[in-house]
């Protein structure tokens, strides 16, 4: 393992058993991220892109497991972690935001008392006047006035809630951010500013970031890297520029191309045809293949390895 | 030119606000939400018209009210010329066979229980428009028309059973069945994913074209309007700010709010950089909106008069209006 590299996935697996087969949400899924980069992890829904970043925390809800893989987090295996060892690691070492703010709050604490919470749970004996006076100083750093620590998560707009969100995430000062689509549930402006603020805060707490959304113009300001993912597979990993520019798998070009932009010179939207597969059977070959415009006869009998081709990995037989 | 479809005149929604059975003793005072608050514009036969803005704006409220799905505090909607407020019961129901509508969540808009067949035939035999057999024939062919096929072998599903943009093409279907000329379509694809949103923008270009209808899309993000709307309006705060045909106002947005918008639009190359800076805050409460024009707590260029003075729609190109006292009156345009 590189000194650099933070976090290392290796072939994971997570299945869900369910009364009609078995969902295959993640499906053999290898990543690597280094100290400081921030990874766009996009993809449709149902792609396992959340899947995957609940792994990453064990968070994951029965009847979903790990049935194969490694997530080496500073060389420490996540999935071979104990209860205790989760608990030191969760919300200290890696901390995770969710969609919507306002099911992540409680409603009848105030906004003070969630950091108060935070920092007493992973830092015994801490007074509640200091962990307050922590918790100022993180709302100036998001932006927020710290007499806002006194109200609820009720009196407070959508994008001021979300940024509470990664205001707690942030206080205990951790490796790595993992961000669950933290904008879908916002608008437009809103939105563009909480991309700001995630860009300004990256900078400030020397942030590694794995941003999971389904918006690829998302990620286009923020993330260093992108990988693509596609029925619980990985389609495509590259330089974030690269991606945009030049994308190798006809997945990744046709979903670049789906996306709605204010161009005037651009008057269709392409249209992928079909729909994303079901993963209980999933399709035979490349999960790809059935809504692929490239398809080959290989395609429909094993599934794609992956090549590296202009820094990009991609898991396409058209590069083999 | 073609004829005005759909005419709104100055209409409010003015929602009472609840109040607890103190504060309704000791005060005489009423507050409102103001959720529509003096809105008109007019759409042409065979016209889409995209009605564009964030939560809050009062677009949906604006929809529902055009089609007599809530009953206004003021102001009017003309269908043809006729006031539709001023249909008896019986008659709107028979107006709603022309005046149609497509919400956002397919899965909340379909009974779970009713197979795919039976929830488009539904509006038929409610409508009296068919019989049994008949029903059945003019359901399979829609079926084919919006892409659900084969439609003999869908017709007996439920909706559990099918994808989520085979859902949303049941939900056009369903509204079309009846043949209107007019469909309300409220974020028709706000919940759909990528690869699957041009899709259904696709089709809903194709069946306009092929049933001469007229759409009011609703929508918060303005580059899908890009490719199916003829003319955009921006809404804020219950109110219009800015209302034109689209290449003009996509390519000379005159009202501060309408240029963020586009501007706060993702671009998806990492190169690009925004040419503003986003406005601090956000979209305030209708409850108590800002005196004067409503933006301009978040305008980058306010001026004092802003605060007391209230824009009204001045005409600044063809066809296109915008409220906003200091553009307009500095002939910036």
């Amino acid at each position: 393992m590189n000194t650099h590299t933070m976090l290392e996935i290796q072939d994971l697996k997570v299945q869900f058993p369910i009364n009609i087969g078995t969902v295959r949400a993640v499906d053999g899924v290898s990543m690597n991220l280094t100290r400081g980069e921030v990874m766009g992890l996009v993809g449709e829904s149902g792609c396992g892109k959340s899947t995957l970043g609940f792994s990453i925390l064990r968070l994951l809800r029965p009847p979903g497991m790990i049935v194969e893989g490694k997530i080496l987090f500073h060389d420490r295996d996540i999935v071979k972690m104990s209860k205790r060892e989760l608990l030191s690691l969760r919300g200290v070492k890696i901390a995770m935001i969710f969609q919507d703010p306002l099911t992540s709050l409680n409603p009848l604490f105030s906004i003070g008392d969630h950091f108060v919470e935070t920092l007493s749970t992973h830092e015994k004996g801490i007074s509640r006047k200091t962990a307050l006076e922590r918790a100022e100083r993180m709302l100036e750093s998001l932006g927020i006035a710290p007499e806002r620590l006194n109200e609820y998560p009720h009196q407070m707009s959508g994008g001021m809630r979300q940024r509470i969100m990664i205001g707690l995430g942030l206080i205990m000062n951790p490796d790595l951010l993992i961000a669950d689509e933290p904008t879908t549930a916002l608008d437009v402006i809103v939105e563009a500013q909480f991309l700001d603020l995630l860009n300004d805060l990256r900078k400030k707490f020397d942030l590694t970031i794995i941003l999971i959304t389904h918006n690829l113009g998302n990620v286009a300001q923020l993330a260093d890297r992108i990988t693509v993912m596609y029925g619980g597979t990985i389609a495509e990993v590259g330089p974030a520029q690269s991606i945009f520019d030049a994308p190798l798998h006809p997945y990744t070009q046709g979903l670049l191309a789906s996306i709605p932009t204010i161009k005037l010179d651009q008057p269709k939207l392409h249209t992928m045809p079909g729909s994303p597969p079901d993963l209980v059977n999933p399709p035979f070959g490349c999960v790809f293949h059935p809504r692929c415009p490239s398809v080959m006869d290989i395609c429909t009998q094993q599934r794609p390895l992956t090549f590296l081709k202009n820094s990009h990995l991609v898991s396409c037989w058209l590069y083999r | 030119m073609a004829e005005d479809l759909i005419r709104v005149v100055n209409l409010k929604m003015h929602f009472p606000l609840q109040k607890g059975l103190l504060a309704n003793l000791f005060t005489q005072e009423k507050r409102y939400v103001r959720a529509v608050d003096g809105v008109s514009f007019s759409i042409r036969k065979g016209e889409v018209l995209g009605l564009v803005g964030e939560s809050g704006s009062g677009k949906t409220t604006t929809g529902r009210l055009i089609l007599r799905l809530l009953a206004p505090t003021a102001g009017e909607v003309l269908y043809k010329d006729r006031s539709i407020y001023s249909y008896s019961k019986k008659d709107m129901e028979k107006l709603r066979e022309k005046m149609q509508v497509i919400f956002q969540d397919p899965y909340a808009s379909l009974s779970p229980r009713m197979s795919i067949g039976k929830a488009i035939s539904h509006p038929l035999r409610i409508h009296g428009l068919a019989d049994k057999r008949g029903a059945q024939v003019k359901t399979l062919s829609i079926m084919e028309k919006v892409g659900l096929s084969p439609a003999s072998f869908l017709y007996r599903k439920y909706p559990h059973q099918l994808s989520g943009g085979q859902r949303q093409r049941v939900v056009i279907a369903r509204a079309l069945v009846t043949s209107p000329d007019f469909v309300v379509a409220d974020e028709p694809i706000a919940m759909a994913d990528v690869s699957v949103r041009a899709m259904i923008l696709e089709l809903m270009i194709e069946l306009k074209h092929e049933f001469d209808l007229t759409y009011l899309f609703i929508t918060h993000d303005l580059a899908t309007c890009k490719y199916i709307c003829d003319h955009v309006a921006i809404m804020y705060l219950g109110k219009l700010v800015e209302i034109g045909p689209l290449n003009e106002v996509f390519k000379h947005p005159v009202h501060p709010y309408t240029a963020t918008l586009l501007d706060a639009v993702p671009v998806p190359d990492p190169k690009y950089r925004r040419t503003h800076p986003m406005p601090k805050g956000e979209i305030p409460s209708p409850i108590n909106p800002p005196a004067g024009c409503s933006f301009h707590p978040r305008c980058p260029i306010a001026e004092p008069r802003c605060q007391t003075i209230e824009p009204a729609l001045v005409e600044v190109g063809q066809e296109h209006r915008v409220a906003c006292l200091v553009k307009v009156r500095a002939g910036a345009v």
